[in-house]
């Protein structure tokens, strides 16, 4: 006898389920839950865009309505993968169109865009609303302006940090006079100036506006016009403050800043003069969000400021706050859940900011909600990290850059084992952890054991053998992403635990001691793997012991990439063909 | 299951002397920390151009680190969860390997670029990451960042690595842009922040770029191009096995030695391609789209010095 559900009923009880996760375990159960699933699927989720092929997501869930994306290896960020490696947009947004009309959301990070790629996506989605954009590159304002022009329901149009062909500000201008749809601008990453009087017709007539990021070219007169249009802004990228102070602008700022009583998010401030700081005293005490990380402002300017954020959940700030502005963080800002501490000098020379472990542990003691931490600092100690972790169990992300390659905990000598021992066997929830300074291959014995939940692992200049390797590999129970860069194992660890890599998403490793002929034979022996070498020279004109300079390997459904460019190396799988290096212009 | 590896015992207490890009005026929070660093072994060497296999270049490495030495796979320890039937490939593919451990990733350092293979006296080797195209950029970044944008790229002792501290381009970017507006001490320049250009050369498979406003002459521009795109001219030093070396250093060689010396070009606001060097430089920085190097029959500042050091080395 059978139990089937009509697909009707199947369907509505499928649309409760929102989660993926489960989404995926419905969709194994048997044939007609997977087409059932498959066909209401509406949101999908692709951490690798290689992993699988554009065609095969578009022909499975043809109802989809929100499609998010990553392409480069995180490493990209910092510079470590050449231009021209790939994650290009394009044929995903070919398949999307062809097969997916209902498409409304976009949302790319780390992704080659072009032109005609937002071309193609104004043109063939009818009711598109949603495009975010974040660290992407390829593309210029023209493509822009086709967004504004085409997408009648356009929602949400965020460019986050991207590097964009800045062709003028005309862009702005292709907004039609009847679009009034916009919940979200966000062009803080383009250089060149808007016309003001655009900006703020399009701010007038668009009532349900709550996050506007403008650009450095927006001056403060023009912030103060747009602020009396939109005080119901509930997030603010100001533009920059740099200007001279005058009593009037200042009071009239001040003004507009107070009757925003909706404000929660606050960020921009580049060039923010320390006597500016004040007209925005009245929007503290509602503040939950704060980027000050581009405001080159001293301690105690910045105190002031903070110790009006009674309610600040995210601070973003630069070295500049110093221990003892942390300390005032920690007494003031008790709701505190992430910390992001950057240097304001990355140049060693220039670091003599009394900046130091002890900030972070103040505000480990005091802010009690604190969970996500990411901090630079030139030194740490492992009595620090351990009175982190005692007091902080519920971490759910700890990234430590100890900006000095190498540095052991300052006071002892030691490496700093012990410390993020206690990270990962005290934090339990620990879902990201990024390690530096000294550390031998014991920390990672360590970690591998205890960091149990830990999806995302980042680890520079450490360990001392394969043994490092070993350990995370055949621990680390929940790693998904791996990136290692300048650490001395080698290939056995890595050809040991070969299988594990099937179980994560990816693997970065530059400047390590991996092989080529290593590299071949992991590929040979797994099949679902790509294992990309990015290297200068073609890895057959050396000998197979030689390492290579980077490699990436992830896993895959879709075999190997077609679009790899003259430096990535793909190891083919059949041994005969060797090292294949399909480039397609 | 017992590994062949060459772990080294980690039990010591104390300090492993690290000797992080073999330069001896560290930070004085490196000296700090690290007491008794012997400076005697910061290889000074290990940062010059030179030919050959780096074991020849190094004698007074240390070895304390003998997990770097070659080291061979054991058959056994493959994929204990898969059956191993390549057994071929196995053990072939994994000799000792030659020169894999001295490989010292030369980075493209400030004007230092260019140094492949040098060889880190001991300890964990210069994890310099190899050269990315956009290193210039974030060092150029960090120096104009450091210096309040616009000064004139002082020859630092210091080298910067790839990527380190992991700050995002966007970020390194703005700030260098921002503190160049700021700073009191510019001199002369209007501090605009940085201005990059892409630099291409004829058979290298990666762009850079160059923030021409850390330069205020050609001189310096074209030893800073030519010490970033020597390693394409000369070949790898060390990072591969001799014969590898000998066959990439040999091809390069002889396309330079057959008088196709280099030219440096430039792209203008007209989009015409021109010689670089004959307008004044402030002119050119601003007129200035992209750079390219070509082999080509003329010479322009970059090209006889390239030639004649190439030169140079092969009768070394």
């Amino acid at each position: 006898m059978g139990l089937r559900l009509p697909s009707k009923v199947l369907e509505h009880i499928l649309s409760f389920i929102d989660s993926n996760e489960d989404r995926n375990s419905v969709s194994l159960v048997c044939k007609s839950w997977f087409e059932t699933e498959r066909k209401t699927r509406k949101r999908v989720f692709v951490g690798n865009c290689y992993a699988v092929s554009p065609a095969a997501v578009a022909k499975r869930f043809p109802e989809v309505r929100s499609l998010t994306l990553k392409g480069k290896p995180h490493f990209a960020d910092y510079n470590l993968v050449p231009d021209g490696w790939g994650g290009y947009a394009w044929p995903w947004i070919e398949a999307m169109a062809a097969k997916c009309p209902s498409l409304e959301e976009i949302r790319l990070k780390r992704m080659v865009v072009t032109d005609e790629c937002l071309e193609k996506i104004a043109a063939s989605f009818k009711d598109f609303k949603v495009l975010v954009l974040t660290s992407c590159e390829g593309f210029s304002t023209d493509g822009i302006a086709a967004i504004a022009a085409t997408c009648r329901n356009l929602r949400v149009l965020e460019l986050r940090e991207c590097i964009v062909e800045d062709l003028g500000g005309d862009w702005l201008s292709y907004f039609p006079e009847s679009s009034t749809s916009l919940v979200s601008l966000d062009f803080s990453c383009l250089d060149s100036e808007v016309k003001i009087s655009d900006l703020e017709r399009l701010v007038s007539r668009c009532p349900n506006l709550s996050s506007l990021k403008l650009n450095p070219a927006v001056t403060l007169d023009g912030l103060v016009s747009l602020l009396r249009r939109a005080p119901q802004l509930t997030e603010l990228g100001t533009g920059s403050f740099a200007a001279q102070l005058k009593p009037e602008a200042f009071s009239k700022l001040s003004e507009a800043f107070s009757n925003c009583k909706q404000l929660q998010s606050l960020s921009g401030l580049w060039d923010v003069l320390p006597e500016y700081l004040p007209a925005l005293y009245s929007v503290c005490p509602g503040l939950t969000s704060l980027n000050l990380s581009y405001a080159t402002v001293r301690m105690p300017d910045l105190v002031e400021l903070l110790r009006r954020c009674s309610k600040l959940q995210k601070l973003w700030v630069m070295d500049l706050i110093e221990d003892k502005g942390l300390e005032a963080v920690a007494s003031y800002c008790k709701e505190l859940r992430e910390l992001r501490v950057f240097p304001s000098a990355p140049d060693l020379d220039e670091a003599n900011i009394p900046l130091t472990e002890q900030g972070l542990v103040f505000v480990s003691k005091g802010c009690r909600k604190l969970e996500s931490v990411l901090y630079f600092c030139v030194q740490f100690t492992n009595a620090a990290l351990l009175t982190i972790a005692r007091k902080r169990p519920n971490l759910k992300c700890f990234r430590l850059c100890v900006i000095e390659p190498f540095a052991p905990d300052y006071k002892t000598n030691e490496p700093l084992d012990k410390g993020f021992k206690a990270i990962a066997e005290g934090c339990k929830d620990l879902r990201r952890l990024s390690v530096s300074g000294l550390l031998s291959d014991k920390a990672f014995k360590y970690i591998g054991k205890h960091a149990k939940k830990v999806r995302m692992l980042s680890i520079a200049f450490a360990g001392d053998s394969d043994l490092m390797l070993h350990h995370l590999l055949s621990g680390c129970e929940s790693l998904k992403k791996l990136e290692i860069r300048d650490c001395p194992f080698g290939d056995t660890a890595l050809l040991e635990h070969a299988a594990k890599l099937e179980t994560m998403r990816s693997l970065w490793m530059s400047s390590c001691f991996v092989s080529f002929g290593a590299c071949k034979l992991l590929s040979q022996k797994m099949p679902r793997l790509n294992v990309e070498v990015i290297d200068e020279h073609p890895p057959e004109t050396r000998p197979e012991s030689s390492p290579v300079e980077r490699i990436y390997i992830y896993r895959t459904v879709a075999g190997p990439r077609m679009d790899t460019p003259e430096f990535v190396w793909t190891i083919h799988k059949n041994p005969e063909i060797g090292v294949s290096h399909l480039a397609i212009k | 299951m017992s590994y062949r590896l060459l772990s080294v015992d980690k039990e010591e207490p104390g300090l492993k002397e690290r000797n992080y890009l073999g330069l001896s005026d560290c930070s004085s929070v490196d000296s700090s920390t690290i007491p008794n660093v012997e400076k005697s072994n910061l290889n000074f060497k290990a940062t010059e151009l030179r030919l050959g296999l780096p074991e020849s270049q190094s004698p007074e490495r240390e070895t304390d680190f003998g997990l770097l030495s070659p080291r061979t796979l054991d058959e056994k320890l493959l994929f204990p969860l898969l059956p191993c039937k390549d057994n071929a490939s196995a053990t072939t593919g994994h000799k000792n390997v030659v020169s894999g451990n001295k490989r010292g990733f030369a980075d493209t350092w400030d004007e230092f670029s260019g140094v492949k293979g040098s060889v880190r006296p001991g300890g964990i080797n210069m994890m310099l990451s190899p050269k990315v195209k956009d290193v210039p950029k974030s060092i150029q970044d960090e120096r104009s960042h450091a210096k309040g944008g616009g000064l004139n790229n002082a020859p630092a002792a210091k080298a910067q690595v790839v990527g380190w501290p992991p700050i995002r381009s966007y970020r390194k970017n703005t700030m260098a842009s921002s503190t160049s507006k700021n700073t009191d001490e510019v001199d002369g320049k209007p501090g605009l922040g940085a201005l990059f250009v892409k630099v291409s050369m004829d058979g290298a498979p990666y762009l850079r770029k160059v923030d021409l406003r850390t330069y205020t002459s050609y001189q310096q521009l074209s030893s800073a191009l030519e010490k970033m795109f020597s390693c394409f001219t000369l070949g790898q030093y060390g990072l591969h096995g001799a014969q590898g070396r000998e066959r990439m250093s040999e091809i390069k060689l002889k396309d330079l030695l057959h008088g196709s010396e280099f030219v440096l070009t430039y792209e203008d606001k007209d989009g015409d391609w021109m010689l670089v060097g004959d307008v004044p430089w402030e002119i050119f920085t601003e007129t200035c789209q992209k750079l390219k190097i070509m082999k080509g029959s003329d010479s322009i500042g970059l090209a006889p010095g390239a030639v004649e050091k190439s030169k140079n080395k092969e009768r070394v």
